[in-house]
């Protein structure tokens, strides 16, 4: 490696502090959740409670998820999520192709960070997949299993709590899934732990060729 | 003389304003009809040998007064719905010839109670093998005695008397000979026995509703009245069992909105204990997931095998 190395603060405070808040919102939920899915009568904790945390931690990323909306309307953090049209198949593969084969056979990274890219293009596209559909609909049918009278009653003959249900349950997988790669993806970098620093100091490392 | 005859008025009015609000029930001993109808014996006059005689009550005619006093008409008279002329005794052989009104001709399309739906809860009955197999002499009475019924699952909130409530209203019938007979002139099939295969029976029938298994549940139905023929019923474990399902999706709805009258406050809402059933209860999303999950898992342990290979 005998690039200079270069450092660019990427991640502003109010982002940390939302992606903070976030990841331990949506770990609780995960683990709370999968527990109500799982054994009957005797999870790890009783029942009930195990529902009152989900409840709660639900509650609070849903608000938090606010913050992410409005801190991206109002500041610049907006225009990394913008994709462009050209190469929209294109440009993922290659970094597909990059993650494959290429970072093993001495290829440079195809998509430099830098102050105009904060994400390659397969990041840009699962953040938004997460944080714009996955993420809402989760929240939304989770409003909706806590009151219930809002949910349309019947969709042909399969009843509307189930439908709603199962749409957040399977959202709700979705995430944990994101989140797995999440996190290995992230500890590809300078060194494995590296990116993890960043998103709590803001500073990002970079290779400048 | 004025003055004891007006305080006497006064009185007077305020035992009628006070009548027709609270109890005609207060006193069954005292009342034209509960005085007889409340008992398991009764006196009467014979006019014809001059004598005072008594007899024993028909006990299907004997009303629970405590159920009376609790029930959804508890200030509605007697009279109000049977012929006054009951009110004398030996009663009118005609008088059973009286129609009576039944549920929906007094609530149908009534907006006061729209909040019950008994038009809808109409339409699914009689889609239901009781009245597939007896029309119209299946009545809604069968299951609610106009005298004693109350909206339990509505208005309580313990799951154990919902329970207790709902299937007295189907065992009153399916356990007793005689009324099953009224209706079917044919025996009725010992519960215990049908339900053999059904473990821990007991503990079962206290703790989910007849109605849980046999119908189809309708979301916008409090309490859903299509009863399915018995080849319908839920019999597989996994339904309830599989998963942490205390509640299926009729009851849920219920008891949120139970919970949610008790306590409307934002922390009341999210203290609410209530689950329903996710995607796991479709196998074949459960697959799926399953699948999903280990090749993410195994993609990630190839590359990072890899990537420790090539010290990247
Ligand atoms: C003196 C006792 C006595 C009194 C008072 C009395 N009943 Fe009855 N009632 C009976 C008995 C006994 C029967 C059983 C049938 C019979 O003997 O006629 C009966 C039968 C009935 C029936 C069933 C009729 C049928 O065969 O379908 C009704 C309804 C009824 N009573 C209503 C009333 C009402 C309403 C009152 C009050 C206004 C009342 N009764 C007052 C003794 C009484
Ligand atoms: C809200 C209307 C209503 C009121 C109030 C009411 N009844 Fe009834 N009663 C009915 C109906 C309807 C039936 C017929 C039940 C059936 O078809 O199974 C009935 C049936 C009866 C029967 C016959 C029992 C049977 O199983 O057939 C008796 C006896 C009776 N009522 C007595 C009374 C007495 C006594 C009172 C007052 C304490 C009273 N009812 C008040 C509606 C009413
Ligand atoms: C004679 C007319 C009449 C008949 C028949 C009748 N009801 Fe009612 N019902 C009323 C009236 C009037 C009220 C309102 C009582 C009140 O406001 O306290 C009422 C109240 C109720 C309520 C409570 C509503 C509330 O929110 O407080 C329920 C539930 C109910 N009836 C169910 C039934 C069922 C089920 C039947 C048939 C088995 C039935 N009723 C038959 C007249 C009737
Ligand atoms: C086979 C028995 C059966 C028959 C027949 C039946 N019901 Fe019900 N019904 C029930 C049971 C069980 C409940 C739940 C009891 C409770 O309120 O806890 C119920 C509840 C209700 C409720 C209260 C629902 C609520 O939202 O709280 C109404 C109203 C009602 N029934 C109306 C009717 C009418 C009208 C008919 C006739 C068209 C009828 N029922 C026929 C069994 C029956
Ligand atoms: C756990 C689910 C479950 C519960 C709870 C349940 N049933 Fe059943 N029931 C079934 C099934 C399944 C059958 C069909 C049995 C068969 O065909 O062998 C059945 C059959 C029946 C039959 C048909 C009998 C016959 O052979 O003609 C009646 C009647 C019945 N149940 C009434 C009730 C009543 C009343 C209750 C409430 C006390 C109740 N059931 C509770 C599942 C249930
Ligand atoms: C007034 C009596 C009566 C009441 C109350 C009653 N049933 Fe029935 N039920 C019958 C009769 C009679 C049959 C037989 C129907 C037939 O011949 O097919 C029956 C049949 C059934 C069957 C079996 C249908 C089949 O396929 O053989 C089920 C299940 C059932 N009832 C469930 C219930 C439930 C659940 C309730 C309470 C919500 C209830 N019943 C209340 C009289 C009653
Ligand atoms: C309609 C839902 C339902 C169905 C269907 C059902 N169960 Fe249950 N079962 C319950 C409920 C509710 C309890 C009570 C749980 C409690 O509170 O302890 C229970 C309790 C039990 C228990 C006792 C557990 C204990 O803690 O003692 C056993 C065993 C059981 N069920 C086995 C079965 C089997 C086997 C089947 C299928 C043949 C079955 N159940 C079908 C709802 C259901
Ligand atoms: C313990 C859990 C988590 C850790 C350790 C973690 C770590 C990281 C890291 C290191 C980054 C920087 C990106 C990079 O350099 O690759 C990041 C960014 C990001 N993470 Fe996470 N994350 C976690 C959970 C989550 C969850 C649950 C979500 C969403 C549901 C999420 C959404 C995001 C988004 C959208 C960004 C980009 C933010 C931006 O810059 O606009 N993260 N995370």
């Amino acid at each position: 490696m005998n690039s200079t190395e270069d450092k660019i603060y990427f991640y502003p405070v109010w982002l940390r502090i939302w992606h903070g808040i976030n990841a331990l919102g949506i770990i609780l939920l995960i683990v709370t959740g999968i527990t109500m899915n799982s054994g009957f009568e005797k999870g790890l904790i009783e029942f009930g409670l195990n529902m009152k945390l989900h409840n709660f931690a639900g509650a609070i990323v849903s608000l938090n998820y606010l913050v992410f909306l409005l801190g991206n309307l109002v500041t610049s953090n907006k225009k990394f999520y913008i994709v462009k049209p050209r190469n929209f198949l294109k440009r993922p593969m290659k970094q597909a192709y990059y993650y494959a084969w290429g970072m093993f056979h001495g290829m440079q990274t195809p998509y430099p960070l830098s102050e105009k890219r904060k994400f390659n293009p397969l990041q840009k596209y699962a953040y938004i997949m997460v944080m714009y559909f996955a993420v809402p609909l989760v929240i939304v049918s989770g409003i909706g299993l806590m009151f219930p009278e809002l949910i349309f009653n019947q969709v042909y003959d399969i009843s509307g709590v189930l439908i709603t249900a199962v749409t957040h349950s399977a959202m709700g997988f979705f995430i944990s899934i994101f989140l797995i790669i999440h996190l290995y993806v992230a500890s590809i970098g300078k060194s494995p732990l590296d990116n993890f620093r960043s998103i709590v100091n803001g500073w990002h490392h970079i290779t400048k060729k | 003389m004025k003055v004891s005859l007006s305080i006497l008025l006064f009185f007077l009015c305020l035992s009628s304003s006070v009548r027709t609000q609270a109890q005609y029930y207060d006193t069954p001993k005292e009342h034209d009809c509960l005085k007889c109808h409340s008992q398991q014996t009764y006196s009467f006059h014979n006019e014809l040998m001059g004598t005072d005689d008594k007899k024993l009550m028909n006990p299907y005619y004997i009303i629970d007064t405590l159920g009376l006093r609790e029930g959804v008409h508890k200030q509605f008279d007697c009279t109000d719905c049977h012929s006054y002329d009951y009110t004398t005794y030996p009663h009118n052989a005609n008088l059973k010839l009286e129609p009576l009104a039944t549920c929906l001709d007094c609530h149908g399309g009534d907006e006061s109670f729209a909040s019950y739906q008994f038009d809808k809860i109409q339409e699914e009955f009689q889609k239901s093998v009781h009245y597939q197999a007896y029309g119209d002499n299946f009545t809604c009475a069968k299951c609610h005695s106009q005298h004693t019924y109350t909206a339990t699952a509505r208005n309580s909130n313990s799951i154990l008397e919902i329970v207790d409530y709902s299937n007295k209203m189907c065992l009153s019938c399916h356990n007793d000979m005689r009324r099953y007979g009224l209706v079917s002139g044919q025996e009725n099939p010992a519960l215990i026995d049908v339900h053999s295969w059904l473990p821990n029976q007991e503990l079962h029938f206290k703790h989910v509703r007849c109605i849980e298994c046999h119908t189809a549940v309708e979301d916008d139905l409090m309490v859903s009245h299509n009863i399915r023929a018995k080849e319908e019923a839920v019999r597989r474990c996994a339904e309830c069992h599989s998963e942490n399902s205390l509640l299926k999706a009729s009851l849920y709805k219920y008891q949120n909105l139970q919970e949610r009258a008790e306590d409307g406050s934002i922390i009341g809402v999210l203290s609410n204990e209530n689950y329903v059933i996710g995607s796991h209860q479709i196998p074949i999303l459960r697959t799926i997931s399953l699948l999903i999950f280990f090749a993410a898992l195994g993609g990630i342990i190839i590359h990072g095998i890899f990537r420790i290979i090539y010290k990247k």
